[in-house]
């Protein structure tokens, strides 16, 4: 495995007095005390590290603990006070301004948690913008730009504007313009933290398939554990500006440094207590208040579904409906619903853990309704969902 | 109290730098000869259009760039508006003071957009230009005609010039407001793909202050408007002679309808920056 990036004592300091918060620092003076008697902020504290070639390298912490300054010090959008950025081996605080516009065009392109998309310019045009101020011609960099869009799955967007898009989608696009100019490093500054969570395991799953052909150096920046559990071949863990541990993921969990490692790897656990609420799907309803039993059915046929969930105006929980029962109000001419609901419907809040639905739901066939504390309902659960949740858990759980 | 300090003699310092400056003639007169034929090309080509092609192109020229929203009321004001200076005889009047409002912005922009650019990239300048703006936007303008008759003599180019130095402050502003606006992340975006300054301004920043810098360049075209009157007084023809004239004759009538032509054009050109300013979204 050859190394790729090493960083060396970096560090940064945030305000004036700066050769003396230095000296302080190399005294082994806390955070606090450096503040307090130079008025300076410690960014990034003698950080250490060696990101291996083609491997994703998970820098991990709260916000506040320096991981996005340390990022932006491996391009120098952030200039270091002291230590030293190894690319190749080659130190970039030793280039002056034009070899680093060529290390930032060729060798290292960055991925932001908002996205950063140019309002002004097209999908095309944003994904080319590194190829363009490169000075690279217009045929060859669409042609590249248009395949790195068609590479993160997004088909026939190329003349929309950032803004149209949904913002899974635009991060597609981000992710689109940092392979567009083929550079072997990319800093990827809480890429799917903006994302819902949904759009966020997609797009996790999106990079993994992709590091699988393209074998880049990731550097990953993230406060979630999970995401940094699951994409991160070594997580190394910040905290106010200090490296606290550096190592695998099962290093991690098996050996947590010290007590701030320990009481992250809690926060995993308690969420892998998956509720109610993380497996329910969005139901099919009518409004007994409003719909009749023609809107039922055709909603049940649109949907491919056999019964349907039942609200009143307020969205307040009533029942459920059968096809069969409803297409026989139909013959009937009856237009009122209310005749036919069924009430003897499994219920349960969004918070039981999943763990007590299992045996419920096995033996019943119908899908439990989620209420809040007011009645409403909010979700259903199905028995696929539950089965999906669980071998999940399987296989984070080892 | 203050007769015990004797009076500072800042006018006589003033006086003094104005004689001092006035060694450069050769300089002042280069710029009143390029000033002035910027002037006189604008007049000899409004001299050129007969009326009926004039307000064919400006209504069709507004028609094109209000295409997307199809504003029927502006198409029909302009037409009628244009119609009365013809039908009042401010016709020559009104042309010139377009040239002298099209002049002084023209230049106020070359200039402005500059100085605005340095502003927004340098914190040092930004400090230095903010009061020197507030001087020249605050300071009364009828201040500027003494040294500009000084240097530039009288006509439409110390006209020029006096409504350059009260309507550019806008342009430099918003310019500056503009880039400064520009959302952090887009700016380390085009940092980190390797941007050099030039290609981060050109690519990011002007494109993304455009809309603030075209109503930067749009308020300095209404100061140079309100500055015709003023200029009128050193020579500077136009509707602002008209006005100018009817005060001395205290005739309410003639000073009301070159008023009104004024504010015709104003509305004119306001709406025709705007509707430039909105066209692309």
């Amino acid at each position: 495995m050859t190394v790729k990036v090493e960083v060396k004592q970096l560090t940064k300091i945030f305000g004036k007095r700066i050769p003396k918060a230095q000296e302080l620092l190399k005294a082994n003076k806390s955070k606090a005390e450096i503040l307090e008697a130079t008025g300076a902020t410690i960014g990034v504290d003698q950080a250490n590290f060696k990101v291996n070639s083609g491997e994703i390298f998970v820098i991990m912490g709260l916000s506040g603990s320096g991981k996005s300054t340390l990022i932006r010090m491996i391009n120098r959008l952030i200039e270091p006070t002291d230590g030293s950025i190894l690319i190749d081996g080659e130190d970039l605080m030793s280039l002056d301004k034009k070899a680093l516009l060529e290390v930032r065009r060729k060798k290292m392109s960055m991925v932001f948690q908002n996205f950063a998309l140019f309002p002004n310019r097209t999908i095309l045009e944003n994904t080319g913008y590194g190829l363009e101020v490169q000075g690279i011609d217009k045929s060859v960099r669409d042609q590249k730009s248009h395949d790195a869009l068609e590479l993160v799955g997004l088909h026939g967007y190329d003349n929309e504007l950032p803004q149209q898009l949904s913002g899974g989608m635009q991060q597609r696009v981000g992710l689109a313009r940092a392979l567009a100019n083929d550079a072997e490093i990319l800093l990827m500054d809480e890429a799917f933290s903006a994302l819902d969570p949904l759009n966020r395991k997609d797009m996790q799953d999106e990079l993994l398939d992709l590091q699988e052909k393209m074998h880049k150096t990731i550097i990953f920046i993230s406060h979630d554990l999970n995401e940094a559990l699951r994409i991160g071949d070594r997580i190394m863990i910040m905290r106010d500006g200090v490296v606290v541990q550096t190592g695998t993921p099962e290093e991690i969990l098996t050996h947590p440094a010290n007590h701030y490692v320990e009481r992250f790897i809690e926060d995993v656990d308690r969420t892998k207590l998956l509720t109610a609420a993380n497996v329910m799907i969005r139901p099919n309803t009518v409004n007994i208040d409003k719909d009749g039993p023609r809107i039922a059915i055709r909603r049940m046929r649109d949907n491919d579904i056999s019964s349907i969930y039942v609200v009143d105006n307020n969205r307040k929980f009533v029942g459920f409906a059968d096809a069969d029962d409803v297409i026989k109000l139909i013959q009937e001419n009856n237009p009122d619903l209310s005749s036919v609901i069924q009430t003897n419907v499994p219920e349960t809040s969004a918070k039981t853990p999943v763990k007590e639905l299992i045996d419920k739901i096995s033996t019943t066939p119908i899908p439990f309704a989620v209420l809040d504390d007011e009645r409403r309902l909010v979700g259903i659960i199905v028995r696929g969902a539950v089965l999906g949740a669980i071998a999940g858990n399987e296989v984070t759980d080892q | 109290m203050m007769s015990l300090i004797s009076k500072i003699p800042l006018a006589e310092w003033i006086n003094e730098f104005v004689k001092w400056l006035t060694q450069f003639t050769g300089f002042f007169n280069g710029i009143t000869t390029g000033i002035g034929a910027v002037v006189d090309l604008f007049q000899w080509f409004f001299d050129l259009l007969p009326q009926w092609l004039f307000i064919i192109l400006i209504i069709g020229i507004t028609y094109w760039a209000t295409r997307k929203e199809r504003k029927w009321t502006l198409l029909v004001f302009e037409f009628l508006g244009l119609l009365l200076i013809w039908n009042l005889g401010f016709w020559r009047d009104m042309t010139q003071t377009l040239t002298l409002v099209l002049t002084s912005s023209l230049i106020a922009i070359i200039i402005g957009i500059p100085l605005g650019i340095l502003m927004a990239k340098s914190k040092t300048f930004e400090t230095i230009m903010k009061p020197i703006l507030d001087l020249m936007q605050t300071m009364p303008a009828f201040v500027y005609l003494i040294p500009a008759v000084a240097f530039f003599g009288i006509g439409m180019v110390p006209g020029v010039i006096a409504s350059v130095i009260f309507a550019m402050p806008p342009t430099v502003r918003m310019t500056n407001l503009g880039i400064r606006q520009v959302p952090a992340d887009l700016i380390e975006a085009a940092d980190s793909y390797g941007s050099t300054s030039w290609q981060k301004l050109v690519k990011v920043q002007l494109p993304l202050a455009k809309s603030t810098l075209m109503a930067g360049v749009n308020q300095s075209m209404m100061l140079a408007l309100s500055m015709v009157v003023i200029a009128s007084m050193i020579g500077a023809m136009g509707l602002g002679t008209q006005v100018y004239f009817a005060v001395g004759r205290n005739d309410a009538g003639s000073g009301f309808t070159s008023g009104l032509a004024i504010v015709i054009l104003a509305i004119i050109l306001d709406r025709m920056t705007q509707a430039f300013n909105k066209k692309k979204h």
